[in-house]
């Protein structure tokens, strides 16, 4: 017993230690924190409970009996934030470069598996060079194992990812499937094939920061959600993410108390819209004026940014947001934007997250890339997530919602539950002169006549009074009133019950 | 008493004027352009009449418009406000041919006084002190010098019908006298259209001190005092202030009754300002006269207690002036700051766009809001870009300065760049504050240009301590959100370390009755405040003395504005302070150098030239798709090197538009 305790002791500071004093050295010079050091900012001080410190991995190739770890490369456990559970796995550089053994990948499939079943999210820090080649494929087979439990636990716990350093290759599938993808900047990189393999086959010269870094994946590929400047701004903002976060698909988002009143007017709104029909806004300061305490977590900021994304709070409670930016390609619908919208939209209807939509939209982009790149399909995608969604839906329409746009953007038709307007909404199939040089073809010479009839037509359709006649609006309301109206609707429809019909799943336009 | 008046103006004039005649059971009528559609100065008025388009030559200086819009409202005068037709003889002859009175001066002395040669002739005639010079036209280069060497150099050379500092010339010796003469005149035709100059003393170490005037129309004429406006920045005054922190009663004495004298002179009735130049040994030179309501009047109500605007429209009704000389009691001290859409960190460019977020700190006895605009108003660039002036009042002049540091900490501006941390630098300046002024008191002080390290850093502990109080009330309610598991229910921390620039504060923060304590080394900040979460502007007390900190949410830190400097916060445990040594400095970001047309389109407005620095956030081009204008900004900071395509151009998607160096 003794002896047990003396080794227990031995290995215990065996573990803390990693790879060695000189490679968390090297770790550090890297701006780079160590796995626990991580652990230590994402998790509430002293609640990390570790398992699986003593794994050590079984390869008996090139020499690696002699070269074994305790943890073998990845930290795991769980923990809480804000006193809310969570399980966490941290990947650590100091040990073979936090290259993945079969051990290392059943530390990280035994936090899953118990995440799914109690009901918490599991949030993973990447930091790995990649397979650990000298097991071969009991390595692939390891990522394999974790891919199937990423792909079991979407929609059931959230995940949420957290790239750190490298990750490539086959690794980068297991963050693909998580919910969520922060990077840290200059440190962090992602992609499929290598700079090397790069070279080698299409003879393009690139870095790695140029192929895979922060700024590509969330400016041009769309695969990361968000980029922070270090390490520890990024575990504090997750921290801050995770606060808005469901444990599960079967709870109602986390609530904190606030003393922003749900009535809280907002004068300036009603000043927001330009009197100039073609001149751009800002809907996020719509967003932010409704939202509690003026505070939105935006995500994908920096792609797509024609569609904005991210939660706030009503009430103290998590509601996501999706909203149309007229600053941006006017506000229109494209194939990223879309996207975008779509996935968000799934995430937050699979975790019982409201969601608030505002609406200025003037129809799909129109174009060869558009239809070469399949916005047939990929607007789809949006549509249909939207259509099948069954939490709670607010709509708002501030200024235009044209044609097909409207449609998709929770319109009433798509089991919107409350549908607004502000007075300056102009829901039509197509704006006034678009739609008059259709209708009076024969007139397009006369430039008298088509503008008579374009007044006609912008008197007639460019209100919100048409689609409120027939009920596809539920109320116009003065823009300062918006919050208060958003609040009690979203209050309205706390205990909402809606199901769609049984089936194995249905068959997203992907 | 009228029933009801027209105020030809917009903005905070506008909403001034229209505050007393509500006051006085009047009704206004405001006039207003398309930009000011939803102006305040329109919602104000009880009545408003649209006279045209945005630029001011087609609506505010429209004076037909006016006069019909008055005939069309039954407004019996118009108050003119200051610029646009305020100093109009033609719209004051025209409206009083319609049968409508001017609330201002007569014709005589507008037109006298509008004029910078009849107006200094009349001057000397009326036994006011003038600059020594000779103020017929100047027939020529030689006649240039002979004046000049009559009047002693240095001698300054000026255009007869200039302003603003254009055809404006200081010659030393014959030879600058010479080349000065040529150049004046050639700026004086080109701005002016009139190309005649005139010569005088050119004072040194000038300061620049009004004095206000009251006439009626029965013979009546008293002055109020004065205004020092000596802060000037390129003859656009800055802060303005009375009394003068310079003048000796009987300065002040000789000052009034002259200025009394010219108002006589030109059979002045209405409100109107003498303006002076003072040397370093007190003596006074006339400068011009201002036939109308000055900007800075406010500062000239507050020590005198008077309505500056209610005397003007009750004089203008026929009425007496209700007060004698000896009625006029200087109290206390009143200190004015122009609050400007302008960025003091960019030569003071001035910035136009939506305000955002716009919180004017409170009105008291000691603060004054003059403004014209609120949260959700824009900042148009069709007029002048003042967002407010700011006044504040003290028993003496340090409590008025005092006043106007606080008063300027809680003024709460997002969505345009403003001058707010250039005019807490000014106000904090050892200088200002001696009220050793000149007119050449900015330039001097700030040869090339102002800069963040101008602004001086004050107690930078308060902001700490505000900073620290407010993670602390963030992290406790943090830890009252639902769905905790139990056996780990959070541990309050009371140790925390703010970093703030880059230094380390370790403090501890204690919660006790209404507040907090903040320990740092052995001080302890006593913080009391109703702080709610989501609130931008923190007004504390921190021990016992009130402050206000601008802390604004930037995600994981905070960002503070206080006494005009900005500072970046971070609130940590010392456990994460301590790894933060081994965070990096950023490496400043890959200036990407092209600026690529996002989309195709039409580029309507390029925003930059060659040569121009850029800020992160500032609009660079407008390219019109799909019918929507979208307003293109900078990404980081950086000159532009290169214009690679024309405004009217139509763009492919990604073609470079401007290249930076």
């Amino acid at each position: 017993m003794q002896d047990n305790i003396a080794r227990l002791r031995e290995k215990e500071a065996a573990a803390l230690l990693g790879g060695g004093e000189h490679r968390i050295q090297q770790q550090h010079l890297k701006g780079k924190l160590t796995a626990r050091e991580r652990i230590a900012i994402l998790l509430d001080e002293g609640s990390f409970e570790e398992w699986d410190k003593f794994v050590e991995h079984r390869c008996n190739d090139f020499g690696m009996p002699d070269q074994k770890y305790p943890g073998d490369g990845v930290i795991t456990g769980f923990g809480t934030i804000n006193g809310r559970l969570v399980f966490v796995f941290s990947q650590d550089f100091t040990v073979f470069g936090g290259a993945l053994s079969e051990a290392h990948a059943e530390k990280i499939c035994k936090v899953m598996d118990q995440a799914m079943r109690v009901g918490a999210p599991v949030i993973g820090l990447n930091d790995s060079g990649g397979a650990r080649i000298q097991e071969g494929v009991a390595s692939l087979g390891g990522y394999a194992e974790i891919f199937q439990r990423n792909v079991l636990a979407s929609g059931v716990v959230p995940q949420l990812s957290v790239i750190m350093g490298p990750c490539a290759g086959g690794a980068v599938y297991s963050p693909a499937m998580t919910d969520f993808i922060f990077m840290v900047e200059d440190r962090a990189y992602m992609f499929v094939t290598g700079p090397d393999v790069v070279k080698t086959v299409t003879h393009e010269v690139v870095t790695p920061e140029e192929l895979g870094g922060a700024s590509v994946h969330t400016r041009k590929s769309g695969v990361a959600d968000l980029a922070f400047t270090n390490d520890i701004e990024a575990l504090l903002r997750t921290r801050r993410f995770f606060d808005f976060l469901p444990p599960n698909n079967r709870e109602k988002p986390p609530r904190w108390p606030t003393d922003d009143p749900a009535n809280r007017q907002e004068p300036s709104l009603n000043s927001l819209i330009p009197a100039d029909a073609s001149k751009p806004y800002d809907i996020k300061e719509v967003i932010e004026k409704v939202a509690d305490e003026g505070s939105f977590f935006e995500l994908q900021s920096d792609y797509a940014q024609n569609i904005v994304i991210g939660f706030i709070r009503l009430q103290g409670s998590t509601v996501g947001v999706v909203a149309n930016q007229p600053m941006v390609l006017a506000g229109c619908l494209d194939i990223d934007s879309s996207k975008k919208g779509a996935r968000f939209v799934r995430f937050c209807d699979a975790f019982n997250i409201p969601i608030l939509t505002l609406v200025d939209v003037p129809g799909f982009m129109p174009g060869t890339a558009q239809e070469y790149g399949g916005i047939i399909k990929n607007g789809a995608k949006l549509l249909y997530a939207y259509a099948e969604c069954t939490v709670p839906k607010v709509t708002l329409i501030t200024r235009k919602a044209y044609g097909g746009a409207y449609d998709v953007m929770a319109s009433k038709h798509l089991r919107g539950d409350v549908n607004l307007a502000w007075p300056s909404a102009e829901i039509a199939v197509m704006g006034a002169k678009g739609a008059v040089e259709i209708i009076f073809r024969k007139d397009i010479g006369d430039q008298e006549k088509i503008q008579a009839r374009t007044d006609e037509y912008q008197e007639k359709f460019a209100n919100p009074f048409i689609a409120a006649s027939r009920g596809y609006i539920d109320d116009v309301i003065m823009p300062q009133d918006t919050r208060e109206k958003v609040c009690r609707s979203f209050a309205m429809l706390r205990d909402k019950q809606l199901e769609n019909p049984w089936r194995k799943h249905g068959n997203i336009p992907l | 008493m009228f029933k009801k008046i027209l105020i030809a103006n917009r903005g905070e004039i506008a909403c001034r004027v229209m505050k007393t005649a509500r006051r006085m059971g009047i009704q206004t009528v405001a006039v207003y352009s398309d930009a000011d559609a939803a102006a305040m100065h329109v919602r104000m008025a009880d009545e408003a009449v649209h006279i045209g388009g945005s630029a001011s030559a087609e609506s505010y200086l429209r004076g037909e418009r006016i006069i019909q819009a008055c005939k069309d409202t039954g407004a019996e005068a118009v108050h003119p406000g200051y610029g646009f037709l305020s100093e109009n003889a033609g719209f004051r002859e025209a409206l009083e041919a319609a049968g409508i009175t001017f609330i201002g001066p007569g014709v005589k002395a507008i037109t006298t006084m509008g004029d910078k040669i009849t107006s200094k002739q009349l001057a000397m005639e009326s036994g006011v002190n003038t600059i020594p010079g000779y103020t017929d036209v100047i027939d020529g280069p030689d006649h240039a010098v002979e004046i000049a060497r009559d009047i002693g150099y240095p001698v300054m050379l000026k255009a007869s019908a200039g302003g603003g500092g254009k055809g404006m010339r200081v010659v030393r010796n014959d030879e600058e006298c010479r080349d000065g003469f040529e150049r004046a005149s050639n700026e004086a035709r080109s701005s002016f259209g009139d190309e005649r100059v005139f010569a005088e003393k050119f004072i040194e170490e000038p300061r620049h001190i009004e004095i206000q005037v009251l006439a009626d129309n029965h013979g009546n004429a008293i002055y109020l005092g004065e205004r020092e406006c000596s802060v000037q920045r390129r003859h656009q005054k800055v802060i303005e202030e009375a009394p003068s922190p310079f003048l000796d009663e009987a300065t002040r004495k000789a000052m009034g009754e002259q200025a009394v004298a010219l108002a006589r002179a030109v059979d002045y009735s209405s409100a109107g300002t003498v303006e002076f130049i003072v040397d370093a040994q007190r003596n006074f030179y006339f400068l011009e006269m201002n036939t109308r309501l000055q900007v800075e009047h406010p500062v000239t109500e507050l020590i005198t207690g008077q309505d500056l605007v209610e005397h003007m429209i009750r004089v203008a009704y026929g009425e007496k002036l209700s007060l004698a000389q000896d009625d006029v009691q200087l109290k206390g001290w009143a200190l004015e700051t122009r609050v400007y859409a302008e960025d003091p960190f960019r030569n003071f460019l001035p910035s136009i766009g939506r305000l955002v977020h716009y919180h004017a700190p409170a009105e008291s006895d000691t603060v004054r809001v003059d403004t014209g605009i609120e949260e959700g108003g824009e900042v148009s660039m069709f007029y002048d870009p003042m967002i407010a002036k700011l006044i504040t009042y003290g028993e003496n002049r340090e409590q008025a300065i005092d006043n106007m540091a606080d008063a300027l900490d809680a003024y709460y501006i997002r969505g345009v760049s403003h001058n707010i941390s250039f005019l807490n630098a000014l106000i904090m300046h050892p200088r200002f504050r001696d009220g050793r002024l000149t007119t050449n008191f900015i330039a001097e002080e700030y040869p090339d240009g102002f800069h963040a390290e101008d602004v001086p850093q004050s107690d930078t502990l308060v902001p700490v301590a505000i900073a620290a109080v407010v993670h602390v009330r963030q992290a406790d309610r943090a830890a009252e959100i639902s769905g905790q598991t139990r056996r780990f229910e959070r541990h309050l921390r009371r140790d925390w370390v703010v970093i703030a620039n880059g230094h380390h504060y370790p403090v501890t923060v204690n919660a006790v009755a209404h507040g907090y304590e903040v320990g740092h080394k052995d001080h302890i900040y006593r913080v009391k405040t109703d702080w709610r979460f989501g609130e931008r502007l923190v007004q504390a007390e921190v021990n016992g003395r009130a402050v206000t900190v601008q802390l604004d949410d930037t995600g994981a830190g905070y960002r503070a504005f206080h006494r005009g400097a900005e500072m970046d916060l971070l609130v940590l445990t010392p456990e994460v302070a301590e790894l933060t040594r081994h965070m990096l400095e950023k490496v400043p970001p890959d200036l990407s150098r092209f600026l690529l047309s996002p989309m195709p389109g039409l580029l309507v407005r390029l925003s930059v030239a060659e040569g121009d620095e850029v800020k992160a956030g500032e609009e660079l081009a407008v390219v019109e798709a799909m019918k929507m204008e979208n307003s293109l900004r900078a990404v980081n900071d950086g000159v532009v090197a290169k214009v690679l395509a024309n405004q009217g151009d139509s763009l492919t998607v990604d073609q470079p538009i401007l290249e930076f160096s």
